[in-house]
C-alpha cells in the first residue's frame, strides 16, 4: 500500500552496534535473529520456537548481545523528546508501547498490518507504521506522536492548516494522516499536490476528506491557497 | 413572538394569513416563513406555529453564525490527537476482551471447551454467548437451536475471553475449543436461489430495522432461501406498457460493500451493581442504552452510554450489539471494567455490509417521456439478514402512470446486512439513472430534458439548471464514443433522492451562567458529521457569542436524550429543538437581569450579543457584562423536538451530480476525473461542512462503482479479503478534482428549517453517474459493479452490440 521504506531495518542496525551498546536494554535485533538464522541455517530450531531461535542467535553472533524476553523487559524509548522507560514483552509493537504503556492514544491501529497509515509515527523524520514496527526497533531514535508535534504549546501549521480547511470528519485518519503530511513537508518543504497524493497514498480516510487535506498541507506549505 | 417583515408585495399572502388566522387553534399564531431557493423561487408563506417557538429564523445571508461555516467545534481536539474514542478509553484495571469466532459458514455447535483458556495465565473471564443479536430471526420460535446459536456464516461470534492483556486474550480465544456439526452451506446468490440450495434458515426467517434503515419486510412469503416478494404496486403496470411507445429493459448487478468505518465496532463496560456504564463506538447513545436494558431487564436509568468521539459508522453502529452484550456480561462476571473493540477481519465479517442486488427494471415512456409504467424485479442478498431492497428510487424519483415493485431477500451464509449510507439507493439508482438516460437516447431527447420532464421536485429542477449551465456539462459530446483514440472521455450524470425523517426524541438544555457562559447539553453523538458545531452556532446565534465559546456537551445519556443518527435526522431532528431551548433560555435570562438593570423583562431584548432596553432606559451592554446582573447563579430550559410546522407536506432531498471520466479501452481501467455535484439539503448550517461530507459521499459512491468488493469464496464459505489491502478503497491518489454547490432550500418546517445531508451526499449517484459517463464516452452499457478492468473488458467486448450509439 505503502510505498514508504520502513526503516525498522536501519534501526535494527543501530541498536546491536556498538556505538549504542550503553543502551538502557540492549539486545537481540530483528537483523540479529536474521543473521543468526541465516548463518545456523538451521530450519528446524526456527519451528522450535523464539526461544530456541534466539539462543541459536546468541551463540552464532559470538557478540556480548544478551538475551531479552520471554516476558517484561525494561525499554527506554525517547518519545516526544522525552525518555518514557516501560516494562514491555520484546514482541510488543510501538503502536502497542505508545498507546497501552505510555497512554498516547492519539496514535490509531485501524487495520493493524500496514495497509492504512492510521498508526503512523515519526522515527527521526521518517514516517513508520507503528502497527508493524517492534518498541525495541525505536530505541535508539527520536519518537515522534501526534502528541508531540506542537512546538511551544503552538499547533504545528499543518494542524492549524487541518482545522481552517475542516480536512476531518469522524477524525480516526487524522493523526496518521497529519504525521504523514508533517513527514512529506519535513522533506520537501514545497510539495505539490501529487506529492502530498504520493504522501499520503498509503493513509485511508473512509470519510472522503481527501480534498481537504491536499488543500491544508499545500497551504501549510505556502505552495497553494486553493481551497477545496 | 416576532415575525419577518412582510414587503408589499407580499399583500396577497398577508390575506391568507387573516384567513388562516381566523381558524387558528389555541397557543398557536400564524406567522411568515421563507420557503423556496434564493436568487430562484424564495417567497414567504404562513405557517402556524406554537406561540411558545423563537422568532421565525431569517435565511442564511441574514444571520451571523448559523449557515455560515464556522470552524469544526472540536477540530483542535481531532487535529491534536486528544480526542478520545472508544477504543481509546482506559480505565484502571481494564481487562481486554477478544471474540472467538465461527471457523465455518453453516454449523450446529456440538460443544465448546473453554478449559484450556480459562487456565492461561492472565485470563480473568471466559463467556459464551446464548443468545445471538442480529440477523434475520425464525419466525417459529421451535425451530431454534435449543443449545447453542446456529451458526450461519463463518466469523459469527461465539465466545468471548477477557484477560489483563490484548494478546493474552488473543491467544486464550485461540485455545476455545469448538465442535461443529457441519452443515451445507451456499455463499452465493444465484446458487441460493435454486429449489435444492442448502437453507440457510429452516423456516421463514425476518430481521428488524435499525434506526438507520435496513431490515426488511416481515411477514412476506419465503421459499427456500427467498425472503420475498415485497409487492408494492400502483395503477396497472401492464396496461402502463401497452401504453408505451418506447420501453426499456435491463439487468443490472451490484456487489456487496462493507462499511469499514476505521474505528471498529466496540465498548469499554464498566459493570457496577447500581449502573452499567458504556462507552460505545455508536451512531445512537440512545439505541445502545435500550438495547442493553432491554437484554439484563434494567432500568434504563441504570444504563450510561458515552459516545465522546466516535470514528465512522455509515449505518451499521447501532444497539449494543454482540460486542456490547458480551463485554457488559464479562465486566459483571470479573467485576472490572472490560474493553472489546472487534478486530478488522470480525469488523468486515459481522457487523453490517450493504447487500448486492440482481435486478430487472423495464421502463415504458410516451413519446414526450411520460413514464407510462415502472417495474422492477430485485432479488439481492443481505447474508443471513434481510434488507436488500433497492426499489427507493424507481418509486420516489420520478412521476409515473404506474409502478410494479418485486423485491427479493435471498439468505445466503454470510453476516448479516446492516443500514448503509441510503441503504438500497446506490444500487436503485445505478439501475435506474443509467435506464432513463436509455430511455432519453431511445427518444432521441437531452437526458437533462427527459429528466425536467418527469421529475415534479421543483429543488432538483433548479440543480439541473445549474448543471446544464456548467462549463462541465457543456463539454459533453451528446454523441457517445467520440473519441478515436484508446483513451475515451465521456460526461453522465445521475440524481439522487432522500427523505425527510424526524426522530421525535430529540431534546436538549441550554444553560447560561452568571460569568456569560453558556452551555448546551444533549446525549446527541457526533459521528464526524459535526452537530456539535452546529449546536454551538445554534447558542451562538442566539447569544451573540462565538461558537468556539459554546460548550458543547453531548454523547452521554445523562443529558437529555438525543436521536440516533441514522437516515439524516440528527441536525433536521436536534437542532430546532436546540434553538427553542435557547431561546426559552435566553427569555429566563432577561428576566433574571431585569431586576439588576432597574427595569421589566419585556422591556428587555437579546440581540446581537447586546442586552438592549426597548424603552431606552439604558445604553445596550454586552451580553457577557449583562450575566453578571443575573439574580441566580445559572438559568436553564430544556427542550423536545415539536412536530414539524407543516406536517401534511412531504420534502425529499437530493442532488444532480455529473461526472468526466476516461476509459482505457486498452487496458480496462476508468479514471473518473471530475465530479460536480449540485445538492440541496433545507438550509446548509454550516456549508463548509456540508461540503466535505458530500466530498465524502461521491468518493464513497465513487470507490464502490470501481473497487470496493466483499469476495466470498465458493467453496470454503469464507471472505477471502477481509482486510484494508485486498478489500480496496479508494486512496489519495484516486480522488478526483470535486465540485460541490449547495442549493439553499427553504420549506418552513420548524425553528432552524435544517435538514441532513448525509444520504443526499452523492453515496448514492455517482455509481450511476459514472455509468453514464462511461457509455457517453464508450458507446456501451456498463451494468456491473464494481467496474473493475475485467467488468469493463468485458462489456466493451459486446460493442457490436451498441444498441444505443446514435
Amino acid at each position: 500500500m505503502s510505498d514508504r521504506k520502513s526503516p525498522s531495518e536501519d534501526a535494527a542496525e543501530q541498536s546491536s552496534s556498538p556505538q549504542n551498546s550503553n543502551n538502557v536494554a540492549t539486545g537481540i535485533s530483528r537483523r540479529g535473529f536474521l543473521k543468526g538464522a541465516g548463518i545456523t541455517a538451521a530450519g528446524t530450531a526456527l519451528l522450535e520456537g523464539v526461544q530456541v531461535f534466539s539462543r541459536e542467535a546468541v551463540a552464532a553472533t559470538h557478540s556480548d548481545v544478551k538475551e531479552l524476553g520471554p516476558g517484561a523487559v525494561p525499554v527506554t524509548l525517547l518519545v516526544n523528546g522525552k525518555e518514557h522507560t516501560i516494562q514491555i514483552e520484546p514482541r510488543t509493537t510501538l503502536a502497542d508501547a505508545l498507546r497501552v504503556h505510555m497512554g498516547l492514544t492519539g496514535t490509531k491501529v485501524i487495520c493493524d498490518r500496514g495497509s492504512c497509515s492510521g498508526c503512523t509515527v515519526l522515527l527521526d523524520k521518517t514516517p513508520v507504521n507503528s502497527c508493524m514496527t517492534l518498541a525495541m526497533d525505536a530505541r535508539g531514535h527520536h519518537v515522534t506522536t501526534i502528541e508531540g508535534l506542537p512546538q511551544n504549546g503552538e499547533m504545528h501549521p499543518l494542524q492549524a492548516a487541518f482545522v481552517k480547511h475542516d480536512a476531518m470528519q469522524c477524525g480516526f485518519c487524522t493523526p496518521g494522516m497529519v504525521m504523514s503530511c508533517a513527514a512529506l513537508l519535513e522533506k520537501n518543504p514545497k510539495p505539490t499536490e501529487d506529492d502530498v497524493r504520493h504522501a499520503t497514498a498509503g493513509n485511508l480516510c473512509r470519510c472522503g476528506t481527501y480534498p481537504r487535506i491536499f488543500a491544508a498541507t499545500l497551504e501549510a506549505a505556502g505552495t497553494s491557497t486553493r481551497n477545496a | 413572538m416576532a415575525t419577518t417583515k412582510i414587503t408589499p408585495a407580499e399583500e396577497t399572502m398577508l390575506d391568507a394569513v387573516a384567513d388562516a388566522a381566523t381558524t387558528t387553534p389555541p397557543g398557536t399564531e400564524t406567522v411568515m416563513m421563507p420557503v423556496g431557493i434564493p436568487g430562484y423561487t424564495l417567497h414567504q408563506e404562513a405557517r402556524q406555529v406554537p406561540t411558545t417557538q423563537p422568532p421565525v429564523l431569517p435565511i442564511n445571508k441574514d444571520l451571523q453564525y448559523i449557515g455560515k461555516s464556522a470552524k469544526r467545534w472540536d477540530a483542535h481536539a481531532k487535529v491534536s490527537g486528544s480526542a478520545r474514542y472508544t477504543y481509546d478509553i482506559q480505565l484502571p484495571g481494564m481487562l481486554y476482551a477478544k471474540f472467538v469466532n465461527a471457523a465455518v459458514p453453516h454449523a450446529q455447535i456440538v460443544s465448546i471447551d473453554t478449559s484450556a483458556a480459562e487456565k492461561l495465565p492472565g485470563v480473568k473471564g471466559v463467556y459464551v454467548i446464548q443468545h445471538l443479536l442480529g440477523g434475520a430471526v425464525l419466525r417459529d420460535a421451535a425451530l431454534k437451536s435449543k443449545t447453542y446459536p446456529t451458526v450461519r456464516y463463518a466469523g459469527q461470534p461465539i465466545a468471548a475471553v477477557a484477560a489483563t492483556q490484548p494478546h493474552i486474550a488473543e491467544e486464550a480465544a485461540k485455545l476455545v475449543k469448538v465442535q461443529y456439526a457441519t452443515k451445507p452451506f451456499v455463499v452465493d446468490l444465484e446458487k441460493a436461489r435454486q429449489p435444492n440450495a442448502p437453507q440457510v434458515f429452516p423456516g421463514p426467517a425476518d430481521q428488524a430495522g435499525t434506526a438507520g434503515g435496513g431490515g426488511g419486510p416481515h411477514g412476506v412469503p419465503q421459499t427456500g432461501n427467498v425472503h420475498g416478494p415485497a409487492i408494492h404496486k400502483v395503477g396497472d403496470a401492464e396496461q402502463g406498457f401497452k401504453d408505451a411507445d418506447v420501453i426499456v429493459e435491463s439487468k443490472y448487478s451490484t456487489q456487496v460493500q462493507t462499511h469499514s468505518a476505521l474505528e471498529t465496532h466496540g465498548v469499554v463496560a464498566d459493570w457496577k451493581p447500581d449502573l452499567l456504564t458504556v462507552w460505545a463506538s455508536t451512531q445512537g447513545t440512545a439505541s445502545v442504552r435500550e438495547e442493553l436494558a432491554a437484554f439484563f431487564h434494567l432500568p434504563k436509568s441504570q444504563v450510561r452510554v458515552i459516545t465522546e468521539f466516535m470514528g465512522g459508522g455509515f449505518g451499521a453502529k447501532f444497539g449494543a450489539g454482540n460486542h456490547g452484550v458480551v463485554a457488559a456480561q464479562l465486566s459483571r462476571q470479573t467485576g472490572t471494567p472490560v474493553w472489546l473493540m472487534l478486530d478488522r477481519k470480525q469488523e468486515h465479517l459481522s457487523v453490517g455490509n450493504r447487500p448486492s442486488s440482481d435486478q430487472t427494471l423495464k421502463i415504458g415512456a410516451k413519446k414526450d417521456g411520460t413514464l407510462t409504467a415502472v417495474q422492477l424485479i430485485s432479488f439481492g442478498s443481505a447474508g443471513c439478514g434481510t434488507g436488500a431492497g433497492c426499489a427507493g428510487p424507481a418509486t420516489n424519483l420520478y412521476k409515473w402512470a404506474a409502478l410494479h415493485t418485486e423485491e427479493n431477500d435471498v439468505f445466503i451464509n454470510a453476516g448479516p446486512a446492516a443500514a448503509f449510507r441510503a441503504p438500497g439507493h446506490p444500487q436503485g439508482a445505478f439501475a435506474l439513472e443509467q435506464t432513463i438516460d436509455e430511455l432519453a437516447t431511445k427518444l432521441n431527447m437531452d437526458p437533462i430534458d427527459l429528466r425536467d420532464k418527469i421529475d415534479e421536485n421543483p429543488v432538483r429542477r433548479v440543480e439541473r439548471q445549474i448543471i446544464r449551465e456548467s462549463a462541465l456539462w457543456k463539454s459533453r459530446n451528446p454523441k457517445p464514443n467520440a473519441d478515436q483514440g484508446h483513451i475515451k472521455r465521456g460526461v453522465g450524470l445521475s440524481q439522487s433522492v432522500w427523505y425527510r425523517h424526524i426522530n421525535m426524541n430529540s431534546a436538549a438544555e441550554v444553560r447560561v451562567h452568571r460569568d456569560g457562559s453558556v452551555e448546551v447539553l444533549s446525549a446527541v453523538q457526533d459521528i464526524g458529521t459535526g452537530i456539535k458545531t452546529v449546536l454551538a452556532q445554534v447558542l451562538a446565534e442566539q447569544f451573540g457569542v462565538p461558537p468556539e465559546k459554546v460548550s458543547v456537551k453531548i454523547g452521554d445519556t445523562n443529558y437529555p436524550v438525543g436521536p440516533n443518527s441514522g437516515g439524516s435526522v440528527t441536525t433536521a431532528s436536534l437542532s430546532p429543538a436546540v434553538r427553542d431551548a435557547a431561546w426559552q433560555a435566553s427569555q429566563k435570562f432577561l428576566a433574571s437581569v431585569a431586576p439588576g438593570l432597574g427595569t421589566a423583562p419585556d422591556d428587555l431584548v437579546l440581540t446581537g450579543g447586546e442586552v438592549r432596553s426597548k424603552s431606552n432606559k439604558f445604553q445596550p451592554i454586552a451580553f457577557r457584562r449583562a450575566a453578571a446582573k443575573m439574580d441566580t447563579d445559572e438559568v436553564s430550559a430544556q427542550s423536545k423536538r415539536i412536530p414539524d410546522y407543516n406536517k401534511g407536506h412531504y420534502d425529499t432531498y437530493g442532488g444532480v451530480d455529473v461526472a468526466e471520466v476516461e476509459v482505457d479501452t486498452e487496458t480496462g481501467r476508468i479514471h473518473v476525473k471530475r465530479f460536480f455535484a449540485v445538492h440541496d439539503c433545507g438550509r446548509p448550517m454550516n456549508p463548509s461542512q456540508v461540503i466535505n461530507q458530500i466530498n465524502g459521499g461521491l468518493i464513497q459512491g465513487m470507490s464502490y462503482a470501481l473497487y470496493e468488493n466483499r469476495l466470498l469464496d465458493p467453496n470454503f464459505g469464507y471472505m477471502v479479503n477481509p482486510n484494508l489491502e485486498q478489500y480496496k478503497i479508494a486512496g489519495s491518489r484516486d480522488i478526483p478534482e470535486l465540485h460541490v454547490q449547495l442549493v439553499e432550500s427553504y420549506i418552513g418546517q420548524s425553528s432552524t428549517d435544517a435538514s441532513g445531508i448525509g444520504e443526499a451526499a452523492g453515496v448514492m449517484s455517482a455509481a450511476a453517474a459514472i455509468g453514464n459517463a462511461f457509455h457517453n464516452a464508450t458507446g456501451v452499457r456498463i451494468r456491473t459493479t464494481p467496474m473493475t478492468p475485467p467488468v469493463v473488458l468485458e462489456a466493451l467486448s459486446k460493442a457490436p452490440q451498441r444498441s444505443e450509439t446514435a
